[in-house]
């Protein structure tokens, strides 16, 4: 690294010091921050319930919490960690801050409307930690009528209004991205030249569009017939409680992919620049982002194989399952073959990605086993459930939102953390999740269900040691915190370039410009063209 | 994408800014596009928010339709075909607003926004009345509901889909009126010109998009069975 570097003078950081500027701002890349001040506290809010249960299953008796503060626990983790953690992590975070940059242009297409989102992402935030804090709430993150209509006597109300409120933030910012790739691109950047994130933001975007009012009827509806009385779930007036769980998963299931394929996007990038090598396969990886966004619309009911639905839509759900899959398997092998007789550079971005693959691949196969209709009768509502959505969510997409914040934080702070730290935390994070969420896997084989806060003593030893797991993961995690705060301060100047990467945002300096660019950038080749650069790996 | 390169050349050349042009925007023609796109998808969403009741009408009078027919019986078909006809007037009078807009009329713009408004109270004072009538018959979900025979439970789900799904409708009126109260201030002080009306439009486009609602509405509530009833 060139030490005579020095910082850029005027950046989006320092061209206005006050609060209000940060408050009332309407530049993508402010906007981003925000999000990630609010994001990082909901996860470590999210992370000290995931303490108290993993706590209180290291022995077999329930001698930590009650059964009812349990309930809560796992509840308030699922909420915390879904709605204001996997959610905005990579679009609001890094897609905000990101996207217009890879796009060449000055900024989203609806800067106001960016700003709004925030606003009513944290409005919702504060709706929900006001129900934390006022008793919380104890139905589970997915809300089942009849637990949430009536049998509850917690602050359901409080909280699904704090998820309704912010599926609009999720619905307005998705529509933002998805005006703005449509029209906000440079000159020359048509739709085969986009880095490949950006095409699973678009997806992401789509998802978005589609499901999350889904979820804000479905919610909006319950509240109604907790509030006032209504029917519409409610079996006594002959209602079915089976269909708010259609209606729900209409969303949620989809929501995975709002989760998923924009730290997939990430991945791309990271890959393509650490192998020095065009992505195998691009069209093949774009269309792959699509395919799962769409096919994802049509598996929700996979979730609701034991609620009494028909066996022949079984049938169809259980194949529709698998065939999502595929999507997912062709970015596995298209990321695996650029590697193949690339140029790998072992940066700590590219340790992060590697890590998301080991992670990934092991989540998305247990998946097909949960897909099985036979085998999904063994293992529904037991830890193999949980323990394949947390390969899914953690081991997915919270690594790849540390793979793109590791490949982005020099071009959005301007500095360098400690690369062996980096590389230190992304193996202990790895190592402790592996040994968190590895033996749950057996537990629930076992026969172990899920959201009970005892269990027979046969389970301990299995228990123990995921809570010992969970112990690493969370000093890996404090260590991310550690590094990157101290890089703020002590770090390197990065200087516009430093993985020597190709895409728009690379040609600016780091920290950017308060309106990214100095003047219009043009496009004249594709992406990741490594090929044709001079390899200056160091 | 060269015309686009020279559009933002001469963006940024010899001729000026237009003061609505956002600074992000190189021309007010991308500008424009971008907002409609923009409402379009909301509109999407739009209809997917309202899917989610139409689905659960869809389920329950499959299930129950007699009680469906019963209770849909209930409802005022005179009131609903009227109230039918000035929303469908509203979206003219509204369509006339954009065309004004367009062709630069500033003051026929204001007016015809105005009479949008004044049909849409209408179509709100009408609902109000309804709406009253449900209450004296104790045909309001809840604890209080009352309904004669054997279909009193299904017949308490199609008053809660009835209430949830005009009330839903009515709340995107109210937001509607808010918007068009802005619009019309900004037309009376003349900021909309041939070349950008762009909020003109995309209010004209949610405002379409509420009558429409409506439009599925009147049928499945209000004529679930009178082909039945008449016969």
């Amino acid at each position: 690294m060139d030490t005579t570097m020095t910082a850029p003078r005027v950046t989006y950081l320092n061209h206005e010091h006050t609060l209000a500027s940060w408050l009332l701002t309407k530049d993508h890349k402010r906007i981003g921050i925000l999000y990630m001040l609010v994001v990082t506290f909901a996860f470590f809010l999210g992370g000290i319930f995931a303490s108290m249960i993993r706590l209180e299953l290291a022995t077999p008796a329930g001698d930590l919490v009650s059964a009812d503060t349990y309930n809560k626990m796992f509840t308030m983790h699922g909420v915390a960690m879904v709605f204001f953690v996997l959610i905005p992590a990579v679009p609001a975070i890094l897609g905000n801050f990101i996207l217009p940059l890879t796009l060449g242009a000055k900024d989203v297409a609806f800067p106001k409307l960016n700003l709004l989102s925030w606003y009513i992402f944290v409005i919702g935030f504060l709706f929900t930690i006001y129900a934390m804090v006022s008793g919380g709430v104890d139905t589970g993150w997915t809300f089942y009528t009849p637990y949430s209509s009536r049998a509850s006597n917690t602050n359901v109300m409080m909280t699904g209004l704090g998820v309704f409120i912010t599926g609009f933030s999720s619905i307005l910012t998705g529509l933002n991205f998805m005006v703005t790739i449509h029209r906000m691109r440079a000159p020359g950047l048509t739709w085969f030249r986009l880095p490949l994130f950006v095409w699973a933001v678009y997806a992401t975007s789509l998802v978005q569009i589609l499901g999350t009012p889904v979820i804000a009827i479905t919610v909006l509806a319950l509240a109604i017939e907790r509030f006032l009385h209504f029917g519409i779930f409610d079996a006594a007036l002959g209602g079915d409680p089976v269909l708010f769980q259609h209606m729900f998963w209409f969303y949620s299931h989809p929501a995975v992919y709002i989760m998923i394929l924009p730290p997939m996007g990430a991945i791309s990038e990271v890959i393509a620049t650490f192998s020095r090598k065009s992505i195998f396969g691009y069209s093949f990886v774009a269309f792959s982002s699509l395919a799962i966004a769409i096919f994802g619309f049509l598996v929700w009911a996979h979730h609701l194989f034991v609620a009494g639905i028909s066996v022949y839509s079984a049938l169809v759900f259980s194949f529709l399952t698998y065939a999502v899959a595929i999507p997912s398997a062709v970015k596995t092998f298209n990321w695996a073959a650029t590697m193949y007789r690339g140029a790998i550079w072992l940066k700590a971005p590219m340790i992060w990605a590697i890590a998301f693959l080991g992670l990934f691949l092991v989540g998305g196969l247990t998946g097909l086993f949960t897909a099985a209709l036979g085998v999904d009768v063994h293992i529904h509502d037991t830890y193999f459930v949980v323990a394949h959505f947390h390969f899914i969510m953690v081991g997915g997409a919270i690594m790849g939102y540390f793979a793109g914040l590791h490949y982005w934080w020099p071009k959005i702070t301007g500095r360098m953390y400690s690369d062996i730290w980096a590389k230190v935390a992304a193996i202990i994070v790895f190592a402790g999740f592996n040994l968190t969420f590895g033996p749950q896997f057996i537990l629930g084989y076992l026969g172990m269900p899920r959201r009970y806060h005892v269990y027979p003593e046969e389970f301990q030893v299995l228990n123990v040691l995921s809570s010992a797991g969970a112990s690493i993961l969370g000093v890996g995690y404090l260590l991310i915190a550690i590094y990157l705060v101290a890089s703020l301060f002590k770090g390197e100047i990065a200087g516009d370039n430093p993985w020597h990467a190709t895409g728009l945002e690379w040609t600016t300096q780091s920290p950017p410009l308060p309106h990214n660019f100095e003047t219009q950038p043009v496009v004249t080749e594709d992406a990741y063209e490594y090929s044709k650069r001079e390899i200056k790996v160091v | 994408m060269s015309d686009a390169l020279a559009a933002h050349a001469g963006a940024h050349g010899a001729h000026a800014h237009h003061p609505d042009l956002q600074h992000h925007f190189d021309t007010l023609e991308q500008q424009h596009e971008a907002a409609t796109l923009g409402m379009w998808l909301f509109l999407i969403t739009e209809v997917l928010f309202f899917g989610g009741l139409f689905l659960a009408y869809m389920l329950y009078r499959i299930w129950y339709p007699q009680a469906w027919a019963e209770a849909s019986l209930e409802l005022d078909i005179v009131l609903g075909a009227v109230n039918t006809a000035v929303l469908i007037g509203s979206s003219l009078t509204m369509a006339l607003a954009v065309r004004a807009a367009q062709t630069g009329q500033q003051r026929a713009t204001v007016v015809w926004i105005l009479l949008t408004m004044a049909l849409g109270l209408t179509f709100l004072v009408i609902k109000y009345f309804e709406y009253a009538e449900k209450f004296e018959h104790h045909h309001v979900p809840g604890p209080t509901f009352h309904f004669e025979g054997p279909n009193a439970g299904p017949a308490q789900i199609y008053f809660s889909l009835y209430f949830l799904m005009t009330g839903l409708h009515a709340t995107h009126m109210l937001i509607g009126f808010g918007i068009m109260a802005v619009i019309a201030w900004m037309a009376h002080k003349k900021r909309f010109t041939p070349e950008w009306y762009t909020p003109v439009e995309v209010s004209g486009l949610y405002w379409h998009f509420v009558d429409i609602v409506w439009i599925f509405l009147f049928p499945l509530l209000y004529l679930a069975d009178r082909a039945h009833h008449f016969a």
